[in-house]
């Protein structure tokens, strides 16, 4: 009988099983910010155990907040600083260096096929796209990860969501994610992992595949995970080049980690996206997905554009498409965050940061900002933001304030109309 | 060392409650479990329902639907329910790093079946409810007014492993 890719990844790397169903797993990263890893970090100092498991496994940025708001979130990100130092944990990212967590990390490509991942952070499932497990865990788990190297998960299942067709022009990942988290339900995939294959997935961008693999997780999935391939290869190369003697030699490394063809899923969902359209969320929860069609015409206060799962290049290009050489609505304001510093100098080489001032956006560094309220761009009271976010719960993005998730090219075309509207009609 | 489960009871009767209404983001600039102790549920979407009520002030179990704390892995959920000592949730289903949250931390996390939180919820017309829990023998007992009823859950060996070492911290320290 076949395994799948989260089964192949579990056998490799269990280190204990207590309990039956319960898999104690080696992590090959542990991923940390300033939110989730201070509480943690003043646990282990308590109990006497201030240590660090591998401080090379260990990746650490502070992303939130940055910089610093006030003296509580200073504080913070002091805590995740003085700790790095500490330890000498070499890859540390702080002001200047530092941006979204879930677009730095891969970027500098820590994450490789096969990996173990955690994070104090729900969308660790992001860096399954490159063929690894990762999965989101409380600072308690992370914790025990950062002294300790592991973590217990149950036995994972699989549902498979089988992309065919063809994307038609002007639809994206982040269409095909909503339509796949309304036809899962926000709890659709609890205790499971999300394998996304087939043709679609095939053709699509590491940042394509990024933006799916995000989203697991408001389906309530483990991790996302994608099949490694020449585009993980070829994402993954500048970093990899000194340990094979070609790509394809990376290829056939790497090809051990897809699923077996004879794989047991939980079960498959078959999804044709030729006729997909534009997808848009209503109300406050994830799985309440209409197409932008359905929403047309309703008002928005705010654009944002940016954070995990939309504020990498290739969004930003999209939007940009939208938006060059036009001006958003006077009703609205936009905001723009690229999420890390190299993704800022790429789009200021390709134009694109120009386009969006241009347009009348306001171009913030790369922070996860807007997405949970924390820093800039909250919304007030009654206020509604059309965004190309993972979340649109009560209050996420300031108390009485009501989210609208989209694609980038959606977002834009909100922006230059100050209502819901399909890029493709303008 | 096991925590106190069980007490008075209040009940959230809505699905898909999520973290950022447990404990909202801008709270999570907090460096310490205390500080988080009067924002519990400020933001829950719910008619009636009132955070700083005495229902919830003197609540030490939580009662709710399907899909109990689901979206952000903020571990500050289970603990601004722990600084309240609020120890014990019973729903019908969990996100999953909610639960695991609960148990790493010591405390319960319980799932009982449909019917039976339907059954707990409408205890409630004899009186206020007060919940006991016997983790050696799985059963929830509710007594309100006269009433009584009792229900039984599984836990897996690993969770209940969790809860009575004190936490995930306690039990890998001993162990790896």
């Amino acid at each position: 009988m076949g395994k799948t890719l989260a089964e192949k990844i579990f056998d490799a790397h269990l280190k204990d099983e207590p309990f039956e169903g319960t898999k104690v797993l080696a992590l090959d990263r542990v991923l940390c910010h300033e939110i989730t890893t201070p509480v943690a970090i003043a646990d282990l100092e308590w109990r006497g155990k201030d240590r660090v498991f591998d401080p090379e496994k260990l990746k650490v940025v502070i992303d939130h907040v940055t910089p610093a708001k006030d003296s509580k979130t200073a504080t913070q990100a002091k805590i995740l600083r003085d700790w790095a130092r500490r330890h000498e944990i070499p890859d540390f990212f702080d002001v200047g260096r530092n941006d979204v967590c879930h677009a730095i990390f891969p970027e500098k490509g820590y994450i490789r096929p096969g990996f173990t991942v955690i994070m104090g952070d729900s969308h660790t499932c992001t860096h399954g796209a490159f063929g690894a497990f990762a999965a989101g865990v409380g600072t308690t788990d992370l914790e025990v990860g950062i002294l300790k190297g592991v973590c217990a998960f149950r036995e994972p299942a699989t549902i498979c969501i089988n992309l065919t067709g063809e994307l038609p022009k002007g639809v994206y990942a982040k269409d095909v994610i909503l339509y796949v988290i309304g036809q899962l339900g926000v709890n659709g995939a609890t205790d499971r992992v999300v394998e996304f294959r087939g043709p679609v997935v095939e053709q699509m961008s590491m940042e394509a595949r990024m933006t799916l693999c995000n989203m697991a997780v408001e389906a309530g999935g483990t991790s996302g995970v994608c099949m490694p391939d020449m585009t993980t290869v070829e994402y993954l190369w500048p970093f990899i080049q000194d340990e094979f003697t070609s790509k394809e030699a990376a290829l056939a490394e790497y090809s051990k980690w897809v699923s077996d063809a004879d794989a047991v899923y939980d079960r498959v969902v078959d999804i044709d996206v030729s006729s997909l359209e534009p997808q848009v969320t209503y109300d406050y929860k994830p799985d309440c997905v209409k197409t932008v069609a359905e929403l047309a015409g309703t008002p928005v206060d705010q654009i944002y554009i940016g954070s995990c799962t939309n504020g990498r290049i290739e969004d930003l290009r999209e939007a940009a498409a939208v938006l060059k050489g036009k001006r958003i609505a006077e009703s609205v304001r936009g905001i723009v965050s690229p999420a890390t510093p190299k993704i800022f100098q790429d789009a200021l080489g390709e134009g694109i940061i120009q386009i969006f001032m241009d347009a009348g956006f306001c171009v913030t560094n790369p922070t996860c900002g807007a997405c949970l309220g924390m820093s800039n761009g909250v919304l007030a009271e009654g206020e509604v933001c059309a965004s190309t976010t993972n979340r649109n719960f009560n209050g996420r993005m300031g108390k009485g304030g009501m989210v609208h998730l989209m694609s980038p090219a959606t977002a834009a075309a909100t922006a230059l109309t100050g209502v819901i509207t399909d890029a493709r009609t303008l | 060392m096991q925590k106190k489960f069980g007490g008075p009871a209040i009940f959230l009767d809505r699905s898909d409650i999520n973290t950022d209404e447990i404990i909202p983001a801008k709270y999570l600039t907090e460096v310490t479990k205390d500080a988080l102790k009067p924002y519990i549920l400020e933001d829950l979407k719910l008619e009636g329902f009132d955070p700083k009520g005495e229902k919830l002030q003197n609540a030490t179990v939580v009662v709710s639907r399907e899909n109990f704390g689901c979206g952000s892995s903020r571990e500050h959920a289970p603990w601004v329910f722990e600084v309240n000592d609020v120890h014990t949730v019973i729903a019908e289903s969990y996100a999953r790093i909610f639960r695991q949250n609960m148990f790493n931390g010591g405390m319960l996390a319980i799932e009982l079946p449909k019917g039976d939180i339907d059954q707990l919820i409408a205890l409630q017309g004899a009186g206020d409810v007060n919940v006991s829990i016997d983790l050696d023998a799985q059963t929830v007992t509710a007594a309100a007014g006269g009433e009584e009823k009792q229900f039984s859950f599984e836990i897996s060996q690993f969770d209940k492993a969790l809860v009575k070492a004190g936490g995930w911290v306690e039990f890998a320290d001993a162990r790896y």
